[in-house]
């Protein structure tokens, strides 16, 4: 009698949907606190840069003794910073264009068409991501130094570009992949041609795929430093490669001012792909 | 008997009109990949090639000289060996601490682990420099840390926590540690509960259901994430540069300075080559056991 009432009571405690599904309290309280500690262990140095960078000191403290923004005037003031920012900007945006608009028209053939050699094809759209960058960097630095591109805007796009276009095709063949083909061929049998069919009717659904792969694709150039670093020579410096710079040399507080900036922008970027997500699905 | 003629005559007609529309299809899609196909040839798979084939020859005939160097010259060794060394330490590190996180993050409520999962994600969507500047601010010798310990009285002087392998470990799991939660929360939240309540009622403890049960339901997530981590921190370049101590350097950075101080091309290229080559072989398991479309699935 005893022993047949013990499961009985187990069940009756675990059919209830309780909070306690996998594990009991006192083990919970345990794996929340060492959790929460994992997440400050996360986000704390990435937040600490922030009051940081309004710091009065020559030297960085936290809290800061006082407030002062000498740090970011000495980032806006400085043409090594500035000149690298826009310079980094300005590849960005390009490879962005680029990597979109070559990333989406293969996402297209990779998800729709059926060739031979597709999986092939795939496989090396997505390698580049996998290999270490300082391969490909140095890789790519073999072959510019014989078509002179060593230091040139347009070798340093190109190779961002194929670092790039992997973000694009995974995001935009996601949206494709989840996309009824039926409305597509709803427009045709209106009298759509192929153009108009794509423009008004496939383009609209997979907005947000083609946004978060191009969000991808501006910050996989932005941030990237080894390519840049073996191509892209003193005259192009780019803000990742001022910033490995300052951090080689002494460490320079200039860089607490930038990277609160990027931070922002981290931040806004992730929001903005958060929203686009949403919106896409309608909640 | 004749209606039956032309029926088949219009069928096969028509069959080959829609052939020839399907050649025509599948020629647009051909079309459409072809720049992106010729870009990544010319400027990967391409330079790739050429890499390795200068790892082993040298304009005239066929060596295997530089590697023969990689294994004879102590230094080198002990490179390749640090290299894995770090990366198997960052790699448990990050089961260590991501395992219980995305544990944690995938048996509370949805809403509330999408939550928390943005505080993963900022520091993921941050840049390694930013990342690890912040580091270096909070460990160097008059760092905040050695700061706060020195007033609090713990220590007489600044302990020594950068330029060292403490550094390049926090540094370099403060980076890989999403790259195992990620997918690790990915695949725990596709465990059906119910799975778990049928083990309670067969008479299980909580401590049994999670390991008969949950844990190796688990796996696939713990073992894309681990794969994950060790072959990014393998190639790793920036943390160890800038945190790490003499004895910590790892193989992305031997092959920089072999090309960027010494010039020699041929040996960075061999070197390259030793880490393409285990990169790839571990993708291979990673396919293998995996699936690597399952690597980019996880929809963050």
């Amino acid at each position: 009698m005893v022993e047949s009432a013990a499961p009985l009571q187990r069940a009756a405690i675990s059919t209830r949907p309780s909070r306690r599904r996998w594990s009991l309290p006192w083990s919970r309280v345990i794996l929340g606190l060492f959790s929460a500690l994992v997440l400050l262990y996360l986000v704390a140095p990435v937040a600490i840069v922030i009051p940081m960078s309004f710091s009065a000191a020559k030297y960085l403290s936290f809290p800061p003794p006082g407030l002062s923004l000498q740090w970011y005037e000495n980032f806006f003031t400085r043409a090594d910073w500035t000149s690298a920012t826009i310079q980094s900007i300005r590849v960005a945006f390009t490879v962005m264009v680029l990597a979109t608009v070559l990333g989406v028209a293969a996402s297209l053939a990779l998800v729709r068409g059926s060739f031979p050699g597709k999986e092939l094809i795939n496989l090396i759209i997505v390698s580049p991501l996998v290999v270490p960058a300082i391969i490909v960097a140095i890789a790519i630095y073999g072959i510019y130094v014989r078509l002179y591109l060593v230091q040139t805007f347009v070798g340093l796009v190109l190779a961002h570009t194929v670092l790039a276009i992997p973000y694009v095709v995974i995001n935009v063949s996601a949206t494709l992949r989840g996309f009824d083909v039926r409305l597509e061929q709803a427009a045709q049998s209106l009298g759509a041609n192929s153009w108009q069919t794509f423009r008004y009717v496939t383009l609209p659904i997979i907005s947000p795929g083609i946004f978060a792969g191009a969000v991808f694709a501006f910050i996989a150039s932005f941030d990237e430093l080894l390519v840049a670093l073996f191509i892209a020579g003193a005259r192009g410096r780019t803000l990742p490669m001022r910033m490995f710079e300052g951090l080689r040399m002494e460490i320079d507080p200039t860089i607490a001012a930038v990277s609160s900036m990027l931070i922002t922008f981290s931040v806004l970027v992730l929001a903005s792909a958060e929203f686009a997500r949403r919106r896409s699905r309608g909640d | 008997m004749t209606t039956g003629k032309v029926l088949a005559e219009r069928t096969y007609q028509e069959s080959i009109i829609s052939r020839r529309l399907e050649l025509r299809r599948q020629l647009g899609y051909i079309v459409l990949l072809l720049p992106t196909l010729l870009l990544l040839l010319v400027l990967f798979v391409y330079p790739i090639a050429r890499l390795i084939v200068t790892s082993v020859y040298d304009g005239n005939q066929f060596t295997l000289e530089h590697y023969r160097r990689i294994v004879e010259v102590d230094l080198y060794l002990r490179v390749l060996r640090t290299t894995f060394t770090i990366a198997l330490q960052v790699t448990l590190l990050c089961l260590i601490l991501g395992y219980p996180l995305a544990y944690f993050l995938a048996s509370v409520r949805a809403r509330t682990a999408r939550l928390l999962m943005i505080l993963v994600l900022i520091p993921f969507w941050t840049s390694i420099l930013v990342r690890t500047y912040a580091w270096m601010v909070l460990l160097q010798r008059q760092g905040v840390f050695n700061r706060w310990l020195l007033e609090l009285g713990l220590i007489d002087e600044p302990l020594r926590m950068m330029y060292n392998r403490i550094g390049v470990l926090v540094g370099m799991t403060h980076v890989l540690l999403p790259f195992m939660v990620l997918p690790a929360y990915a695949v725990m939240r596709g465990i059906d509960p119910n799975l778990l309540r049928a083990a309670y009622n067969l008479g299980a403890s909580p401590f049994q259901a999670f390991l008969r049960v949950f844990l190796p339901l688990s796996l696939p997530g713990i073992a894309a994430g681990s794969l994950l981590v060790f072959i990014l921190a393998l190639g790793f370049f920036i943390t160890p540069a800038l945190m790490g101590g003499r004895t910590d350097m790892m193989i992305a950075q031997l092959i920089e300075t072999q090309i960027r101080t010494q010039l020699n091309f041929p040996f960075a290229a061999a070197l390259a080559a030793v880490l393409l080559i285990i990169t790839l072989v571990i993708f291979a398991i990673y396919n293998r056991l995996l699936g690597l479309d399952k690597m980019f699935g996880g929809g963050y």
